[in-house]
């Protein structure tokens, strides 16, 4: 044993660390954004009546749900270029992230979907509203203020899928922790801190999230 | 091309079954023991007198909120510096038991808390111990909440096996990684670990709705 506690070094190196942070907060968001959009085409594909649409919908979530994502990652960035796909890190990241949390989020849009009562389309139909008017103004906001606790849960674990990113040596924070820690040896300290960062922006995040629940929740 | 890669896949052979077969040795033994610790954070988070309530808590927010992969690395490197010698295999393993046994813990205890307390005062009404409305009352419908949920957990294992390529466990990533720095094939190996895992999860996955079909309680 012997070893005393000594978090200098790791202060010394403390804004490195909030810079992944924030790198890792930046990654997260992307992601979700892109894979909101790409998970509500795909829940709707998902429900569609042709094979054409759900077909490829189903196994496109199948395929991403039960691979796992530090395999898509570093296919991504390591095979796709053979195709003549080249991404930069942070690109071929957040691209795959996307891809993983569109996969996710078709599956709870498409629950979301399911819970929308039929009254609800039709009215819509009632008062002379197209289908795709509908969908935009009746059926998504319903369903998005249904989902919102999956959505938030989904956030929270894919901004601890960023930690991943590492392993494509991207600057996000288990990136910066590994190089402190191999830097100055500090190894307890790093990583404690690195943890306690996590915890406490995942914390952060869930309680600013059930806020934004609360204030859209369907009142009842 | 194609027939290429045929022939460095079959040369290949064996590393990759044994990094598959290290996967599954990761996976199981993580489970295994992640369930085993995972049922008695379930029952201290439900039954537990409240300062240990209290301490389990704090554990299973912390794992949770701690990204896996940092919690395989600082076992990895923690345990050594404060004189518990585990290798890499170890370490890696220790990592996704803690990380399973707090999920197996909120299911377990998500579980317990959902079965009506009416459930809990017929038992005492008809003069069951604590011990015999545990056994005969609770444990018999928790499990059928438990399961579904648990076998998409090993699901999760088996995905979360892979980083422990990244402390150099050889397992099949890590086996796979080797073939393609030999070879330069990535696209080929890297697409065929893929789809390895696929089947392994996939196999899971419909275990899993098997499992749901005959754990629902028919209504």
């Amino acid at each position: 044993m012997g070893y005393t506690l000594n978090f200098a070094a790791v202060w010394r190196n403390f804004d490195r660390l909030l810079e992944g942070l924030g790198l890792s907060l930046l990654l997260a968001v992307g992601a979700i954004l892109i894979g909101c959009v790409l998970g509500l085409v795909v829940a709707f594909a998902l429900r569609a009546k042709p094979l054409w649409l759900r077909g490829p919908a189903g196994i496109y979530v199948t395929a991403f749900r039960n691979t796992p994502i530090l395999v898509l990652i570093l296919f991504t960035y390591f095979a796709l270029p053979q195709l003549g796909v080249r991404l930069g890190k942070i690109e071929s990241f957040v691209f795959t992230l996307a891809l993983y949390s569109g996969a996710y989020l078709a599956e709870v849009f498409r629950a979301g979907l399911i819970s929308v009562p039929p009254g609800m389309r039709e009215a819509g139909l009632a008062i002379g509203l197209s289908e795709m008017q509908i969908r935009t103004s009746i059926v998504i906001p319903i369903m998005l203020r249904n989902v919102l606790p999956s959505l938030s849960s989904t956030f929270i674990s894919l901004f601890k899928d960023t930690s991943l990113a590492a392993a494509i040596a991207v600057p996000e924070l288990t990136f910066e922790a590994r190089k402190i820690n191999v830097e100055t040896f500090r190894v307890i300290e790093t990583w404690i801190v690195a943890s306690c960062l996590y915890v406490a922006t995942c914390s952060v995040l869930a309680a600013g999230l059930r806020q934004v629940e609360r204030r859209l929740a369907v009142p009842r | 091309m194609d027939l290429a890669f045929l022939d460095q896949l079959w040369l290949a052979r064996l590393p990759l079954l044994r990094g598959l077969g290290v996967t599954v040795v990761i996976s199981a033994l993580a489970i295994a023991a992640g369930t085993f610790a995972g049922v008695f954070v379930g029952l201290a988070l439900t039954y537990g007198p409240r300062p240990l309530r209290w301490l389990v808590r704090g554990y299973t927010d912390f794992v949770r909120g701690t990204p896996v992969l940092v919690l395989v690395l600082a076992s990895f490197y923690v345990l050594s510096t404060i004189g518990l010698q585990l290798n890499a295999f170890q370490a890696g393993v220790l990592a996704l038991a803690v990380f399973c046994s707090s999920h197996v813990g909120e299911i377990v205890r998500g579980a317990l808390q959902a079965i009506p307390a009416g459930q809990s005062e017929a038992a005492k009404a008809i003069g069951l111990t604590f011990r015999q409305t545990f056994i005969y009352v609770l444990v018999p419908q928790a499990i059928r909440q438990i399961l579904p949920t648990w076998v998409n957990t090993a699901a999760e294992m088996v995905k979360a096996s892979t980083l422990l390529s990244i402390i150099g466990v050889g397992e099949l990533l890590l086996a796979t990684q080797e073939v393609i720095s030999r070879t330069f094939m990535s696209l080929p190996f890297y697409f065929f670990a893929g789809a390895l895992y696929f089947a392994v999860n996939y196999g899971i996955e419909r275990f899993g709705r098997y499992v749901d079909r005959k754990t629902t309680v028919p209504s």
